[in-house]
């Protein structure tokens, strides 16, 4: 869909083009090419058809029919959709049904979005390509050899093959900015508790939020204008009133100051030249555009890797208890409860769910809980005070989304801890609650897209997409 | 320093996480988390006994809401989805008589 959400809700709203035009060349996008690149679970094609004629019979009728009218919209499989499959690509809830919808998906439909379909990821969104699911990894659309990231590889690949123009993925450790530095999109992973995460099934409750993914920077403002602010089904949801974003674009980076990672741009976290190469030219082009760009050193992020699997494991094995065989999903029967929760839980689960539910509940356990989890908490408080050091100093801080770009499927599927390193520049925005955004710079050696990744204080999104938008004219 | 994860620790865990393990997967699992906590040795082997520990990246207080009616979800269509439901509830299998 070479159209942007902008333009087709500018478009339907006016009446110059049909909704259920628009939803029909997705759809016929998707059917021509979604065989390849297996980016849906399931695609929700006559709900799709019946919701875009409702918005057309509200334009007819001059009713105002939201910012975002008539945009096909793809979900990750882990957001809660009534009556529609979510399965967070796991045995454990193939088929299963949720009962409500969750908050960001109420909020999208209710701004005149379609759901087109749910989108693959890495089982409970854990992953970094795409392919630990139990359909099937997705494809990258640029090279179909390659992984598109993960774990929100299908909202990523949804957007990058051009199916629809937004999307929505869930960011824990990365998952939302990694997948769109390897697809070439635009991805935000916003503060935590600015978006709900009511309805999200839970990875790691302290660090998990729902972000957008696009093609522009202003559709991923437009979209996170939509899904953001207060709800009073998250508890965690910050109260401060939101402006909207999309007004920041256009304001330029005259004066700003860009302080780039020198920790995340050293040979000791792996970043490949040619992705290093890109980031001293995001720099540049910002010091071009009038910023003042400088080194900032953030020394405790070199251990957030390490933080990060030890807490994520740990929340998610305590999140992932409630899938038991009692009350929703899979049941492998069994003479007793005891016996048919573990026969159920052991057929559910794919490996690399059960290594982590393992390795957090190991964390967890009585004469381990200090040396690990407790140490890993303090490291967090480190991250998180080096982060508001240097937020004294600088505006926005630059580096690398991802050490490399996309590899070959299958690549790093044997070894857990290489698959790991993905995430190593994407952890510590995640681990003190920051707003981070991916936006695509360039192509590595092997022409395939690089994304930088710009972060912020928290409640900095306008800030974000403002300094984005002026990488994204610069390519252009 | 803790010591390197055993066998014999992979076993327990996966007991207390409702979790079989082949002889295969506990080999290969035992091998892989070890892997995994040696690379945060760099984090366990730190000295940061004056560091608060930090659980969340929010300052916490306990929220709630008023104490009025509001809509619930509704008990057919979640029970629906059960694996089991009986009399409106869920139904699962014996619970007595098993080891604890």
């Amino acid at each position: 869909m070479s159209a942007t959400a902008v333009d087709i809700a500018a478009d339907v709203r006016a009446g110059r083009r049909s909704a259920l035009d628009v939803v029909e060349v997705a759809l016929a996008a998707i059917a021509a090419r979604d065989g390849e690149l297996n980016a849906f679970n399931t695609v929700t094609a006559d709900q799709a058809r019946a919701a875009a004629a409702g918005i057309d019979a509200r334009v007819v009728a001059g009713e105002d029919v939201g910012p975002l009218a008539g945009v096909p919209v793809a979900l990750k499989d882990n957001l809660c959709t009534r009556g529609v499959p979510t399965t967070c690509s796991s045995k454990i809830l193939a088929g299963w049904k949720p009962p409500y919808d969750a908050t960001v998906v109420g909020r999208l439909l209710a701004a005149g979005a379609i759901m087109v379909g749910k989108t693959n990821l890495d089982e409970f969104a854990m992953g970094s390509s795409t392919e630990n699911s139990a359909f099937g990894p997705t494809r990258n659309p640029h090279d179909p050899t390659k992984v598109p990231g993960g774990s929100s590889g299908g909202s990523a690949a949804a957007v990058a093959a051009g199916f629809v123009p937004l999307s929505l993925g869930s960011d824990t450790g990365g998952s939302i900015r990694q997948p769109a530095a390897l697809c070439g999109v635009v991805g935000l992973k916003p503060t935590y508790g600015r978006v709900s995460r009511y309805g999200l099934v839970a990875f790691a409750s302290s660090l998990d939020q729902i972000g957008p993914f696009a093609a522009t920077v202003a559709d991923a403002a437009a979209c996170y204008d939509a899904i953001a602010g207060w709800d009073a089904f998250d508890s965690t949801s910050i109260p401060e009133p939101l402006e909207p974003t999309s007004a920041a674009l256009g304001r330029g980076v005259q004066g700003l100051r860009v302080g780039v990672v020198s920790e995340m741009t050293s040979d000791a976290m792996g970043i490949a030249p040619d992705v290093l190469a890109r980031v001293r030219e995001a720099a540049d082009a910002l010091a071009a555009a009038g910023a003042t760009v400088t080194e900032v050193s953030i020394p405790a992020c070199v251990y957030g890797l390490s933080a990060y699997y030890l807490i994520a494991p740990a929340e998610a094995s305590s999140n992932l208890a409630r899938f038991d065989g009692v009350r929703f999903g899979l049941r492998v029967d069994a003479p007793t409860t005891a016996e048919m929760q573990r026969a159920t839980r052991t057929a559910g689960f794919g490996p690399e769910v059960k290594r982590r539910i393992m390795l957090g509940t190991y964390a967890l356990s009585a004469g381990y809980y200090d040396a690990y989890y407790g140490k890993a908490q303090r490291v967090r408080r480190l991250i998180l005070e080096d982060f508001e050091r240097a937020y004294g100093e600088v505006d926005v801080l630059l580096s690398p989304t991802s050490p490399t770009t996309a590899f070959p499927l299958g690549a790093k599927t044997t070894d857990p801890l290489t698959m790991y390193l993905n995430d190593v520049c994407t952890i510590p925005s995640n681990l003190a609650g920051h707003p981070a955004l991916s936006v695509p710079f360039g192509t590595g050696s092997d022409g395939l897209p690089v994304g930088v990744q710009l972060m912020g204080p928290a409640l900095s999104e306008a800030l974000l997409f403002q300094v984005g938008a002026v990488l994204e004219a610069s390519r252009s | 320093m803790p010591a390197r994860i055993s066998r014999d620790d992979v076993a327990h865990v996966a007991r207390l996480a409702l979790l079989e393990l082949t002889e295969d997967e506990l080999e290969r699992y035992t091998e892989q988390l070890g892997a995994i906590l040696e690379h945060a040795e760099d984090v366990a082997a730190l000295d940061l006994g004056d560091v608060v520990p930090l659980a969340h990246p929010l300052p916490l207080h306990n929220v709630f809401r008023d104490d009025e009616p509001g809509a619930a979800l509704d008990r057919d269509e979640v029970l629906a989805e059960a694996p089991a439901a009986e009399s409106g509830r869920f139904r699962v299998p014996a619970i007595l008589g098993e080891e604890p």
